[in-house]
């Protein structure tokens, strides 16, 4: 079995605040070792907001939290040698080739020369773009750099990996095949946290949660949220829930 | 120590890759610096004067052939009247008119204290003050020698001088007082913290805009390696740039390399540093280049104006010139001055390397310090 | 209905700048400082410039002469050296500017009248420093000689009077309000202008734009328009502050003046558009205002340094700057007080640039959309 019954992630009443706004108010959930674990809601519902607090990006107003088992407000930096992110926002360098961008990151984790290289030729060879690997990121199709931006956040073999809306953008056929990457990765034991809006994904996921208006509405199997909302289909429950 | 190598790497590769910015931070430096330290000089070679000459004798004539021989002065035209001279300054033709008033040699003759008028544009304050200078020098001359003559002919020479005193100026490290050996030093070192400053400032905001900088904080990356990691590289670029508008100031202008060129360029690093620590702390209040920008250069003019490049330190009221401390520019520009120029040591400099050092310090503790991987 | 949304659209862009904190320094906290600055701190005259004395005849007229130079407000006592090999230690850390060297006997050679050289030493690594110091110290040992000697005034010594036209108090702010007018209008119309462009098109924001209903020109004007009025109101700020603090007149018609403002910000408009449509990124745009346009125009138009005593090359590029011309306006009508009839011709030549610079932005354009 892949998912374990262990919690990689356990959240109380995180909460974050933005002036008077709260964007993201009073959340609880856990996350299993090795579960897909979606988090959907609408733009503005305060998923991205959430996930920053989880990978140390930005620091909760109150509640409490752990990831891989270190504290989100102490040990912020020791959460970030285990997990391994992709923001909404391509986020590798355009102006870098394919082979720079991987040894750069490769680099800034602390892996060693031989390592990267070992990981250089891996991801090339997987992604089968060893014929490209010496032209610029810039030059690749959207769906690709996803891709490989989605290997370059798991260079350093995290525990967990974070991905914010990683299939922006992109046509269907093209994010099916983004999701057979994730489950390779969820099969090689990762735990993989993904937000999205698109419901169809949400389809692929363990579990779901659902956020409305900063708040988690609803959380379970998508199969037993229909049950629970009577809809036929994951785009129905979102409805009901925001409504 | 290895993380460090890896960022550095990437910022080089990002740099050199560059083609529209590679030339702005090597060519165009090296061609502004020839240019601009030809230009800066306050040294008036040229000044367009009138003469309105209502007297019209021998001596009112000797006096403009004297003028008109002084290759400073360029006579722009002989107008009839005060009023036309007038004209010409009013239409800005002219900078200067002499007016030779109609009885000028005859109240010479009759001792009775001739007098000449001098109208400038004083708008144009060095035109006007130092064209009259020239031109009352170029007079009192004139004066003398007509005294002399008139003398002579009165068969009345005096053994004794009448001014004893001879002032004998000699001007040293410069013997000519050549502007460009004062200027290309300066000028070279105002267009390198202009260049590194602007470039540190947009640097890490252009990460923080493309949002390659939250996939570099969700690493266990610590903040002093991010900082050096952007430091470093431009402080190369910027010690090319020196050393390259050295050798062009030594080629194109022959400026004097007295002292160690050693200690020049180690203050240089020094200096460097601290406003690279600057345009960082700037990137790190800033959300969009434009904003960097604006406060990079906000700060790069007061810098400029304020440098003793242009206007000399000692004559700032005493309170501005406690300003001039915490301006890394203008400590270059005593340093560079002093070690090419004087030969001074590492003893005459002690007090820029201690001012420069803090500031280096405590800009960059504040670009570490602000720079937050966590909102 | 257009025109709606073009105002619409300039609102936007209005707001946009103003509520930024750091647009707003460079907008208004820029020129002011400068002109504090310049109207303040920066000035030409040495006040207390250190000299030191090596006097080898340390009697009594040579006391004297030093109290008289130390009781000047351009000078003060810095050390008194004994010894030659100390001349340049003062020079040599940056303490002092002068070294006065006093020969022996001065007292009785001076009243015997027997020739005397009094050696200034001065340090050239500074030009301005050593010529105007020396004319100092000139006029102050000759001031002491001809009360010492009592020597009677010559009767044919000829008396120049001289006039101080337009700027009779000598002051500063004369010269460098107009020059600092020039330099804010060209800072904002242009370098913001080109970056604000050129951020469109590093985000991408640009393509959206120009597939807006709005024709390509009027979203050109609408980022420009607000520009234009916020020098126009800096413009109008430094005049004040010229006037109230440094009493700098508007001799001529305000109405000219103002004018010549538009003409010369929408010259500055036209090259920061040019500008930003050869540069990709803001970096790009930033590196090529800045090198290309701010640093010649400070340098190679007449404001800080005189134009006509640089070498041909250099008067010639600085004709071809518009803020050459926009000073010689700026001076003509605020300080000598004319009209028309004399800067026509500086406002001519700027005329030409704008269609200059219009034809090649244009042609630029064209080139990219096809």
């Amino acid at each position: 079995m892949r998912i374990e019954n262990k919690n990689i992630i356990e959240v109380e009443n995180l909460t974050k605040k933005f002036g008077d706004f709260t964007a993201v108010n009073a959340i609880s959930f856990t996350v299993k070792k090795g579960e897909i674990f979606g988090f959907l809601g609408a733009n503005g519902a305060g998923k991205t907001t959430a996930m920053r607090m989880l990978i140390g990006l930005s620091i909760p107003t109150s509640g409490t939290g752990k990831v891989a088992n270190f504290d989100i407000y102490k040990e912020a930096e020791k959460i970030k040698k285990n997990i391994g992110y992709m923001s909404q926002k391509f986020s590798l360098y355009n102006d870098l080739t394919i082979r720079e961008n991987i040894r750069f990151y490769g680099g800034i984790y602390g892996l060693s020369k031989s390592e990267i290289k070992q990981k250089t030729e891996k991801i090339l060879v997987d992604l089968d773009l060893k014929s490209v690997a010496n032209k610029l990121v810039d030059s690749l199709p959207l769906g690709w750099k996803q891709r490989l931006s989605f290997a370059v956040s798991m260079i350093h073999d995290p525990e967990i990996v974070f991905l914010d809306e990683p299939t922006g953008g992109v046509d269907p056929y093209v994010r099916r095949q983004f999701w057979e990457t994730i489950y390779d990765a969820a099969n090689q034991g990762r735990t993989i946290f993904v937000t999205t809006h698109y419901m169809d994904e949400v389809e692929y996921c363990d579990r779901v949660s659902i956020m409305v208006d900063g708040k988690i509405e609803a959380l379970d199997t998508p199969k037993n949220l229909k049950k629970q909302f009577q809809a036929t289909n994951m785009n129905d429950v979102f409805l009901k829930l925001a409504r | 120590m290895k993380i460090l190598r890896y960022l550095i790497q990437k910022e080089f590769i990002q740099i050199l890759r560059n083609k529209a910015l590679l030339p702005m931070m090597t060519i165009l430096p090296i061609v502004q610096l020839i240019l601009l330290s030809t230009a800066a000089s306050n040294e008036v070679k040229n000044v367009d004067i009138v003469i309105v000459d209502l007297d019209q004798t021998e001596s009112s004539r000797l006096l403009k052939r004297k003028i008109i021989a002084n290759n400073r002065f360029s006579l722009i035209a002989n107008p009839f009247s005060t009023k036309e001279a007038n004209q010409f300054l009013q239409a800005n033709k002219a900078d200067i008119a002499l007016v030779i008033p109609n009885d000028f040699e005859k109240d010479f003759l009759r001792r009775e204290k001739p007098s000449l008028q001098i109208i400038a544009n004083a708008i144009n304050g060095q035109q006007a003050t130092v064209g009259s200078g020239y031109l009352s020098n170029i007079i009192y001359s004139f004066n003398e020698n007509l005294i002399q003559e008139y003398i002579y002919l009165q068969a009345l020479n005096k053994k004794q001088k009448e001014n004893p005193i001879q002032i004998v100026p000699r001007n040293w490290y410069n013997e000519e007082l050549k502007y460009t050996h004062f200027m290309a030093p300066g000028i070279l070192a105002e267009l390198t913290a202009l260049l590194t400053i602007v470039l540190s400032a947009m640097n890490i905001v252009r990460e923080r805009e493309i949002g390659t900088i939250e996939q570099i904080n969700v690493t266990p990356i610590k903040k002093w390696q991010f900082i050096l990691g952007k430091l470093i590289p431009f402080l190369c670029v910027g010690i090319v740039l020196l050393v390259v508008g050295i050798l062009t100031s030594k080629i194109v202008f022959d400026i004097p390399i007295v002292g160690n060129v050693g200690l020049l360029f180690g203050y240089a690093i020094i200096n460097l540093i601290a406003v690279l620590g600057l345009g960082l702390l700037i990137s790190n209040f800033a959300n969009t280049q434009q904003q960097a920008i604006f406060v990079a250069f906000f700060f790069i003019l007061i810098f400029i104006l304020m440098c003793g490049l242009f206007t000399p330190i000692d004559s700032m009221p005493k309170w501005a010139q406690y300003f001039t401390i915490p301006n890394p520019l203008a400590q270059f520009v005593s340093v560079s001055r002093k070690i090419l120029m004087k030969g001074s040591t590492i003893w005459d400099i002690r007090f820029e390397i201690f001012y420069t050092i803090i500031l280096a310090i405590v800009f960059n503790s504040l670009a570490i310090w602000s720079y937050k991987k966590q909102e | 209905m257009k025109w709606k949304v073009f105002w619409a659209f300039v609102k936007k862009e209005f707001y946009h700048i103003t509520r930024d904190k750091r647009t707003l320094l460079i907008l208004f906290g820029m020129p002011i400082a400068q002109v504090l600055i310049f109207g303040f701190v920066i000035s030409t005259d040495f006040k207390n410039a250190s000299i030191d004395f090596l006097n080898h005849a340390n009697d009594e007229t040579s006391f004297e002469l030093i109290e008289q130079i130390q009781s000047s407000e351009n000078f003060k006592i810095g050390r008194i050296l004994y010894a030659d090999h100390e001349l340049e230690k003062g020079f040599k850390d940056g303490t002092s500017k002068l070294v006065m060297v006093i020969p022996e006997d001065f007292s009785k050679d001076f009243y015997n009248r027997n020739p005397i050289e009094i050696q200034i030493l001065t340090d050239g690594s500074d030009p301005n420093n050593a010529v105007t110091l020396t004319q100092y110290i000139t006029s102050i040992v000759g001031s002491f000689q001809q009360q010492k000697l009592k020597i009677p005034e010559n009767p044919q010594q000829i008396n120049i009077e001289t006039k101080l036209l337009y700027n009779p108090k000598s002051i500063s702010a004369y010269n460098f309000i107009p020059g600092t007018i020039a330099l804010i209008l060209m800072i904002i119309s242009a370098m913001l202008t080109s970056l604000t462009i050129a951020r469109e098109k590093e985000t991408g924001t640009i393509e959206i734009l120009l597939v807006s209903p709005l024709s390509p020109l009027l979203i050109i004007l609408g980022k420009v328009a607000p520009y234009a009025l916020l020098s126009f109101i800096d413009a109008i700020l430094i005049l004040v502050l010229g006037f109230f603090v440094f009493e700098v007149p508007v001799r001529g018609s305000l109405i000219l003046l103002l004018f010549c403002c538009l003409i010369y910000v929408i010259t500055s408009l036209t090259i920061g558009t040019l500008i930003s449509a050869v540069s990709k990124t803001q970096q790009d745009a930033m590196m090529r205002s800045l090198m290309g346009l701010m640093m010649p125009s400070m340098i190679l138009s007449g404001f800080i340094f005189p134009l006509t005593s640089m070498p041909f090359i250099l008067q010639v590029l600085g004709h071809i700057i518009p803020t050459t011309y926009f000073i010689e306006i700026l001076k003509g009508i605020m300080l000598r007080g004319v009209g028309l009839e004399i800067v026509w011709f500086p406002l001519f030549v700027l005329f030409l640039m704008i269609l200059f610079f219009l034809f090649f932005t244009w042609k630029n354009f064209k080139t990219r959309l096809q």
